[in-house]
């Protein structure tokens, strides 16, 4: 076999029919154009949301579920004599929000390998009073440094500063939303009442954007003893310990270990963010889907333009296998057209698809406060890329290789017969 | 004495559409070295079917096919090819070139798959071919820009390429005018004499017959005379 002639005829036919040539390439073209347009696409969404999500959220979170469903007495004394005990109305019983040894813990998860971080806060449902109205929102009592560490909260500074905490203990930091909707500004004084009645006017020293609206909406900090102040608690009051770690995957069982060692309830991010690693499964599915369907009809656009080449071509193989060209340089000669078409259509599909997500990525797209986002969120890797011409080709070789087999199996006698 | 380069033992072939015919019977001949052998007879007394079974390209016979004393009966398509490639050449009734190459390239081709030269060494062993049967002016046109008789040397001139033993031609004058025919006829007679290939064709043409140094007529599938 003799691959070189075989690309030298190949080359020679794809030439003479330009335009039919041209067409069959631009299949191919646009499938990988898509393809490639759409995985950048929808593979920087599901980066942008896993981040945004990730970075605001932290790793595993541990703290006290307050829970309200408690069995009764009733049922813990008459249990075994299979009577129906009836308690209509149970309140809860009075708990306590604290994390116990709180400060303990946090110095001993520092400690273990692959934590990036730990950070304790104490939070607390808080109303902040503007004149009449009341707003409701959160306050977060935080050590700034740590917390620093966990969130990079002075990248989401808008004005003012998270560091004047440390200075002045009754500074407060707000969420950008929450500050326009009481009207303050740096400097002015906010009034914020515990619903167990405490009460406590701060100062604001700054206002931060996570991008998120569910924080900035409602979200304050001040440092860790003003918070314990207005609750009335002593030092060593925490309710929630936040955990970054070094690789986020490793979180899930870093969770599961930490709340079987400390006996307590700890979510991991995969938990408090089901909604959003369920969406990116449904959009890497649905990428696949359409890139795939896509690459199919190019496949059975190449699979006609070779048909009919073959059957224009029915002479020529004659020929060619009377002179002594064997079934295997016949393949050859067909599969190499259907192959260069791959090739070059591939190529120029991913020279389109990169430019239309260069385009993409360079779009304004404007969101509002609630999202950080200025531009479509676009991904750029060499593996999409790779993926995109290997599919083009795989396509184009399968759609190839049956009408070149067919080639193949031309009797010439039949044919030079006439 | 020369030698035999071409012998057909026994062979019998039938045809299977619309029913079962025998369209040959028990053919037996030989061809010496050198010999221009010209097969006649009636349309469908079965002489083009003879044709392409000692061609190698219809193996489905009974009977047993020596060329060079080498048996070609049983061997793979794939193995056929190669000796087709190497031993064989073919001129047909519609010169057949390849249209989208030029006049070299359809000369060089076979060529270029029995490896032996370089290109440089093949493009000068075509200029030579084209010489002898007087195209090397045409070599760089296209070939699908050629008359049909020009069309028909240049198929020779392919035929020639790889210097093989037999030349087989399949009514080889039969869709060309008096003046063509002759210069075909000529080109065969030339290198059949000079060079010692062995030279097989069905014609209908007697003229063309007649020329050559013996006749095998053929009638409802047997030699009837000149076996």
């Amino acid at each position: 076999m003799n691959l070189n002639l075989s690309f030298q005829i190949a080359q020679t036919h794809l030439l003479a029919k330009k335009r039919q040539t041209l067409v069959a390439m631009l299949g191919v073209t646009f499938g990988i154009a898509m393809f490639i347009v759409m995985i950048s696409f929808m593979q920087g969404v599901n980066q942008f949301l896993e981040d945004s999500a990730l970075d605001a959220s932290p790793h595993v979170r541990i703290y006290n579920e307050v829970n309200t469903q408690r069995p009764s007495i009733l049922d813990d004394t008459f249990k075994q004599q299979g009577t129906i005990n009836i308690v209509y109305h149970q309140k809860p019983k009075q708990q306590l929000a604290r994390i116990k040894n709180g400060l303990q813990m946090v110095s001993m998860i520092e400690q273990m390998p692959g934590v990036l971080g730990v950070s304790p806060e104490v939070s607390s449902q808080a109303f902040f009073n503007n004149g009449p109205i009341q707003i409701s929102g959160v306050i977060a009592g935080i050590d700034y440094p740590r917390e620093n560490r966990l969130y990079d909260l002075d990248s989401r500074i808008k004005t003012g500063s998270f560091k004047s905490l440390l200075a002045n203990p009754n500074g407060i930091v707000l969420g950008a939303t929450l500050a326009r909707k009481l009207n303050v500004r740096l400097g002015d004084k906010v009034s914020v009442t515990t619903p167990l009645g405490g009460n406590i006017t701060l100062r604001v020293v700054g206002t931060f954007g996570f991008g998120i609206g569910t924080i900035d909406n409602i979200r304050c900090y001040t440092s860790i003893s003003t918070v314990q102040e207005i609750l009335g608690k002593d030092a060593s009051y925490i309710t929630d310990i936040h955990i970054k770690m070094n690789d986020p995957l490793q979180a899930i069982s870093f969770g599961k270990k930490l709340s079987k060692q400390f006996n307590t309830y700890a979510e991991d991010w995969s938990t408090a963010n089901q909604a959003i690693l369920a969406g990116e499964k449904i959009r890497n599915v649905m990428t696949f889907v359409v890139s795939m369907t896509l690459l199919v009809v190019a496949g059975f656009g190449i699979y006609n333009i070779m048909n009919m080449n073959v059957i224009n071509k029915l002479k020529d193989i004659a020929i060619l296998k009377a002179t002594g060209f064997g079934s295997k340089d016949v393949v050859a000669v067909f599969l190499l057209q259907a192959i260069i078409i791959g090739l070059a259509g591939g190529l120029l599909g991913l020279g389109i698809g990169f430019g239309i997500s260069l385009l993409l990525s360079i779009t304004p797209f404007d969101t509002g406060d609630m999202i950080s986002l200025k531009t479509f969120p676009v991904i750029f890797r060499a593996e999409y890329y790779i993926m995109g011409l290997v599919f083009g080709l795989i396509t184009t070789i399968l759609a190839g290789y049956f009408p070149s087999r067919k080639a193949s199996k031309i009797d010439p006698v039949a044919i030079l017969r006439g | 004495m020369t030698s035999t380069v071409l012998q057909a033992s026994h062979i019998n072939k039938y045809f299977y559409e619309p029913e079962k015919f025998q369209v040959l019977q028990n053919i037996n001949f030989e061809v010496k070295k050198g010999e221009f052998l010209s097969i006649i007879g009636k349309s469908g007394c079965g002489k083009s079917t003879l044709l392409y079974i000692l061609s190698t390209m219809d193996t489905d016979y009974e009977g047993v096919l020596e060329v060079n004393g080498s048996r070609l009966t049983g061997l793979s398509q794939d193995r056929l090819a190669d000796f087709r490639n190497e031993h064989l050449g073919f001129v047909f009734q519609f010169h057949f070139l390849l249209p989208e190459f030029t006049v070299l390239q359809n000369v060089m081709l076979p060529a270029q798959k029995l490896g032996k030269y370089t290109t440089k060494e093949i493009e000068e062993r075509a200029y030579e071919k084209l010489k002898l049967v007087n195209m090397e002016a045409h070599a760089r046109k296209q070939s699908s820009k050629l008359s049909g008789g020009q069309q028909q040397r240049v198929a020779i001139a392919r035929a020639l390429i790889n210097d093989p033993t037999i030349i087989m031609g399949d009514e080889p004058t039969g869709n060309l005018d008096k003046a063509n025919s002759n210069l075909v006829f000529d080109i065969f007679r030339k290198i059949s004499h000079e060079n010692g290939q062995t030279i097989i064709t069905v014609t209908h043409d007697p003229d063309f017959a007649k020329g050559g140094d013996r006749i095998i007529e053929m009638s409802d599938g047997k030699i009837i005379s000149g076996g």
